[in-house]
């Protein structure tokens, strides 16, 4: 059965969004896909194999969703954002039930910048590069506006399941690595990057961020003309007038200007999550330390599914308690597909 | 830059650059597509991409089921395995793209051949006459840099951008022609604009050039060019450059 959620409104950018395409750098294609796949490890790990790995992304703010047809289950994950459904307030990093015809409604983000909503149940959306998610650098996909509606086949899953909040940390120092460049800017190029104070500024999208230099610039390697190199995701490019730009999942695949370091993929989504006017700091590690820091974070995202726990609900603040249907699907003792 | 041996950097936590070092750029590039030819016939399990750009040749790979301590001596055998700088381009393409220079299809031909000191009729005639290799893709899906044009073309980009080219534009710089895949702004100045239709999301990574292949662009008038246009485009393919 296929029903359909509807976007009843949309905040800016929002758009659909997977673990995206990769070993598509050298046709010209960036990886694209989630800014912070932490939350599709953690949707995943809410609503289990009903889960098909697209989520909507939302930046800074949400919109309205409802689906007519039939009682849905969702996770809401990534950036802390305000919900409620039907005017019910909703906890983040958790599973709901969104009841037919209820509208559920998602606005600004307390902690982070990208929310994602999650279905249980398969979105049908075209496959395109063996993805779905919008790529809109590439003219992949769109965003998604009020009006829209995806078709939606929903599947069973266990709903009122929370993950602990995540440990936000205003204070974090992302790890980096050198990158090709690195020592055209010299011991004081490093240095600058670990002592200058750095502001992550509302210049920032899919494609990257930038740096605001609170302070001195760095010394730019000069007589130099860099010929266009291959981009790796998470290296911060310095622009002709001395503008760290760290570059994200959509970010262009070959660049000439040169990288002053790169940060390692365990850190890129906790940087990606930084609001705009908030400090950043760096610290180099070497190669040994990045692949540790990558194996533990592999290794937490496997543990988030261990971490569910149902959540501790008040009835009496269940004002509808008699409504809900507290399982939205059947679990089968013989249908291995409806088994967590 | 002097010539040299390739060097060996790491990509980041999961990848190798292998940078070939040449004052000939054309030289630099046929070493970096060889090298990238060969590391994709090591057929290596964990590697996520292989890939090359103007000068480099890439690869990435998963580092838990391909260790570094395992792949870095695979690589630097390779490396060490010819003169990359003097191997024969590997086998190649060649396609031939209908173009035209004239009138609003070809904004900036006047200001480029001020530039250049080339006259318009000259510069038509060396960029058909010459099959243009494919250095690399880049910036969009399937688009290619082309090159190498005679010293005259080396006409640095312009410092204001142009709003937008269409896709199918041909823009030049720096010895290069850059083909936009994409409707796009760009610091390149638009010469000509080919009968291409970009790449096409429904399709698979088939349907790209590939560096190495080359590429002559054929003038025609503006009034085979529109139906040209309108038929979609044309990539022809031919058996030799």
């Amino acid at each position: 059965m296929s029903v359909q959620l509807e976007i009843l409104s949309a905040g800016p950018r929002m758009t659909l969004q997977d673990a995206g395409r990769v070993g598509l750098s050298a046709y010209g294609l960036s990886r694209g896909g989630a800014m912070d796949p932490v939350a599709l490890a953690e949707a995943a790990a809410l609503l289990g194999s009903a889960y098909d790995g697209l989520s909507i992304e939302m930046t800074q703010t949400g919109g309205k969703f409802r689906c007519m047809q039939a009682d849905l289950t969702v996770a809401l994950t990534g950036a802390v954002m305000k919900a409620n459904v039907d005017g019910v307030p909703l906890r983040w990093g958790a599973s709901h039930l969104l009841p037919a015809g209820a509208v559920l409604e998602v606005s600004a983000a307390r902690q982070g910048v990208y929310g994602y909503l999650s279905v249980a149940g398969q979105i049908s959306v075209p496959d395109c590069f063996g993805a779905r998610s919008a790529h809109l650098q590439a003219g992949i996909g769109a965003e998604l506006v009020a009006g829209d509606v995806l078709p939606v086949q929903p599947k069973p899953a266990l709903m009122g399941n929370g993950l602990p909040e995540r440990a936000w940390n205003d204070a974090q120092v992302f790890r980096v690595l050198p990158s090709v460049q690195t020592a055209l800017f010299g011991d004081d190029g490093r240095a600058w990057l670990e002592t200058t104070s750095l502001t992550k500024t509302a210049r920032s999208s899919r494609m990257g961020a930038a740096l605001q230099v609170d302070g001195d610039g760095v010394a730019m390697p000069e007589g130099l003309s860099i010929t266009s190199e291959i981009v790796s995701l998470g290296d911060i490019q310095m622009t002709g007038d001395g503008t760290p730009f760290v570059l994200l999942a959509e970010a262009q695949t070959t660049g000439g200007y040169p990288r002053i370091a790169t940060v390692i993929s365990a850190d890129l989504p906790a940087f990606a999550q930084v609001q705009a006017g908030k400090q950043v700091r760096f610290r180099f590690v070497d190669l040994e330390e990045a692949l540790a820091a990558r194996a533990t974070f592999v290794a937490e995202l496997a543990a988030l599914k261990g971490r569910v726990a149902p959540l501790v609900r008040d009835p009496h603040q269940m004002h509808d308690l008699l409504g809900y249907t507290l399982v939205a699907g059947v679990v089968s003792a013989t249908d291995p597909e409806t088994w967590e | 830059m002097q010539d040299s041996s390739p060097t060996l950097h790491n990509l980041g936590e999961d990848g190798l650059l292998v940078e070939f070092g040449s004052s000939l750029m054309m030289e630099a590039n046929a070493a970096a597509i060889a090298f990238r030819r060969a590391l994709e016939g090591l057929r290596l399990r964990g590697v996520t991409e292989v890939g090359s750009t103007l000068k480099s040749a890439f690869i990435r790979f998963d580092p838990v089921a391909l260790p570094h301590a395992q792949i870095i001596p695979k690589i630097k055998e390779l490396m060490a395995d010819r003169d990359w700088l003097t191997a024969p381009m590997p086998e190649a393409r060649h396609w031939e793209l209908p173009s035209c220079f004239d009138g609003d299809f070809a904004p900036q031909i006047s200001e480029f051949s001020e530039l250049s000191g080339i006259s318009e009729s000259d510069l038509i005639a060396q960029l058909s006459e010459t099959p243009l290799r494919v250095l690399a893709l880049g910036f969009a899906p399937g688009m290619p840099y082309l090159g190498q044009l005679p010293e005259g073309w080396n006409v640095p980009r312009q410092t204001s951008l142009t709003p937008r080219v269409p896709v199918g534009a041909i823009t030049a710089a720096i010895r290069q022609i850059v083909l936009f895949a994409v409707p796009s702004s760009t610091g390149w100045r638009q010469i000509g604009q080919a009968a291409w239709r970009g790449w096409d999301a429904s399709g698979g990574p088939d349907q790209f050039l590939t560096a190495g292949d080359t590429l002559r662009f054929a003038p025609c008038g503006e009034g085979a060019f529109r139906a040209h246009l309108a038929a979609g485009g044309l990539l022809i393919e031919r058996s030799s450059p």
